[in-house]
């Protein structure tokens, strides 16, 4: 049973969306929402085994049906992989129960298409073979189509259209890429694939270059980067919160998969190929930083705001995996966590604010007073310190951590500057937003028309504990910040260790 | 062989691509179709061109290469599903925004956006 544990983080959530389908689910909403975040527990108990195992084992292999690599699939479990499946575990709780307030009543199957897209994402976070890779951003797109179009109305059926058939051409382009790749390397195992990379000669060499970049262009097309990221602010403002909140973790799949690819396979070891896409990965992460600062200047309504933050997120996050070395690998994990984290409960806030204030909704202008100013006030203030990155939150953290990690390369003097002038774009925004939603009252206000709406506005007691979860991360990743940022070069270390990863995926393992 | 098969891939991908860029719904699905089948045409040459070789072992005297075939296979099930949902959220999308364009709005002459979501709602689709 123990050697299947790797295997669990995907086939609980699709045992969980399947039982969630079937008619003792069906009769009464109440019964669904208790199985349905039972379910989510079961699989967060069951990645936190697998995250104490794999800490302790290294690196955990398992092959699917016994066929071993680079023959078959095989699922790699490392402290990387594993922390990240425990976050979307984690986020996958949080989510159901948020929407246990009302919103999965809004649309049909909201809980098991949670629990699909939990396969989804946990899957392209596990799996070693591109291909599979492939299968799995495919299963985490569907469900994440449907999701968007859940309790929507027109808008969001354009929205969808839209990222439809964006990802559509993505999916396609992924395939072309690893049609190249497999036709050059003769495999699509990554350990196999990079491996294989450094022995390349001739043509070959360009071929696989073209093979590796086009894999590029689709992970920034899925972790919205510069030139592709303009699907994403539409999407998530469209998109319900609490979807929107999910979404969180699907942008950071993209940047996963480009820490994979960029430092495993077209790595240190990669011969005439090693590196070969830190220059892109540079300016283009730069680029969406700018990108994203001006969008956080530009919001109007907050959830807009939110999903801006997501893309200078991911600028961040992309521009610590072109430095290519450890220490920016951890802090790059370190800030993944945090800021899916936080941008969550941000996506949270912003429909709770908006709940409360009547036609306003959440736009950043002034509006009618809040019916829970002090409590929405506090969890504000609390993830605004943490997205801005002010001490003594988990932001801060990461702020300096990233900072210290690109010290010494080569773009540092135009990194810097751009990174600090992006982050006083957040905090002028953020105050700026705060301060108004807040404080700004209308004069004119009808006193009885804010009473009807009074009650079914307040914060249910479920969005209440979800909130909190999230909330309360951030002081937590900044007590516990010891521990977590030596897990975090431990994961990084290990990401980096190229001949051991190679050996033990290679030889099966255990 | 390996010309027409190029030829037919690179047709297949520019036929595709120009249709992707349509603003009506329906070349777009159509587009992203022909797209699909040209990267299944590509996937598939990924394990080199050859005649008379089986991908089972014992039937020849020379193997095909079988995973690139086991590729396709599974790019052309998820392709189906992908192209059914796009379908019939292209044609949810023809109700809801009262014209079939992906961007919601009928543009008559550049720069005019006087048709907009709220006026088809009401009146006539102007297609």
């Amino acid at each position: 049973m123990m050697q299947h544990l790797v295997f669990l983080p995907i086939l609980l959530p699709m045992l969980a969306a399947v039982l969630l389908l079937l008619p003792p689910f069906g009769k009464s909403i109440i019964i669904r929402r208790v199985g349905s975040v039972t379910l989510g527990i079961v699989t967060f108990v069951a990645s936190l085994a697998l995250l104490v195992k794999a800490q302790a084992a290294g690196t955990l292999v398992y092959a699917i049906g016994d066929w071993s690599a680079p023959f078959g699939i095989v699922l790699v479990a490392d402290p990387l992989s594993t922390l990240l499946v425990c976050l979307t575990s984690l986020l996958g709780i949080v989510c159901t129960l948020y929407a246990s307030a009302g919103d999965d009543e809004k649309g049909s199957f909201f809980h098991p298409l949670v629990h699909f897209l939990i396969l989804g994402v946990n899957g392209a976070f596990l799996t070693g073979d591109a291909f599979n890779l492939f299968v799995f951003f495919e299963v985490l797109l569907i469900a994440s189509y449907s999701l968007l179009m859940h309790g929507g109305d027109k808008r969001n059926t354009r929205a969808a259209l839209q990222y439809v058939i964006m990802n559509l051409v993505g999916s396609a382009v992924f395939l072309i890429a690893l049609g190249i790749l497999y036709g050059v390397l003769g495999t699509l195992n990554m350990a196999d694939m990079a491996q294989q990379v450094s022995q390349l000669q001739g043509d070959d060499v360009y071929l696989a270059k073209i093979g590796g970049l086009l894999l590029l262009v689709v992970f920034a097309l899925k972790g919205a980067l510069l030139p592709l990221h303009l699907w994403l602010p539409n999407t998530y403002t469209t998109a319900m919160p609490v979807v929107a909140a999910l979404f969180a973790i699907m942008t950071k799949v993209g940047v996963y998969s480009m820490m994979r690819v960029y430092t495993l396979i077209f790595g240190d070891e990669a011969g005439e190929l090693s590196h070969m896409a830190q220059t892109w990965l540079w300016w283009f992460a730069m680029g969406t930083i700018v990108m994203g600062a001006v969008g956080v200047l530009a919001s109007k309504d907050l959830r807009k705001l939110t999903a801006n933050l997501v893309i200078i997120s991911v600028g961040t996050l992309v521009a610590l995996i072109a430095v290519q070395s450890i220490e920016a690998s951890a802090a790059a994990i370190y800030y993944l966590v945090h800021s899916t984290l936080v941008t969550a409960a941000l996506f949270f806030l912003a429909d709770l604010i908006g709940r409360q204030r009547g036609n306003v909704e959440d736009h950043i202008s002034a509006g009618p007073p809040l019916l829970q100013p002090r409590l929405l006030g506090i969890c504000f203030l609390v993830a605004a310190v943490t997205v801005i990155g002010m001490p003594p939150l988990s932001g801060f953290i990461g702020k300096v951590w990233l900072l210290k990690a690109t010290v010494n390369t080569e773009y540092s003097m135009v990194f810097w500057p751009l990174y600090l002038l992006a982050s006083f774009a957040i905090l002028f925004a953020i105050a700026k937003a705060g301060s108004t939603v807040f404080w700004h009252h209308q004069a004119t206000i009808v006193k009885s028309e804010i009473a009807t709406s009074a009650e079914s506005a307040r914060v249910h007691p479920a969005q209440l504990v979800a909130l909190i979860i999230l909330i309360s991360a951030a002081p937590l990743m900044s007590i516990f910040a010891g521990p977590l940022s030596e897990y975090a070069i431990g994961a990084a270390t290990q990401l980096h260790d190229f001949n051991n990863t190679i050996k033990v995926i290679l030889s099966g393992g255990l | 062989m390996e010309l027409l098969y190029a030829a037919c891939v690179g047709l297949l991908v520019s036929c595709g691509v120009f249709l992707i860029l349509r603003s009506r719904t329906f070349p777009v699905v159509l587009g992203l179709t022909m797209f699909s089948y040209a990267v299944n045409l590509f996937l598939f040459s990924s394990g080199r061109l050859s005649l008379n070789q089986a991908a089972v072992l014992g039937y020849s005297t020379e193997y095909a290469d079988p995973l690139p075939q086991a590729f396709v296979l599974t790019a052309i099930v998820i392709g189906f599903a992908m192209t059914a949902f796009v379908v019939i959220l292209a044609i949810r999308g023809r109700a809801d925004l009262g014209n079939d364009h992906v961007d919601g709005q009928v543009i008559d002459k550049i720069g005019d956006k006087s048709k907009n979501i709220e006026k088809n709602k009401k009146g006539k689709v102007n297609v």
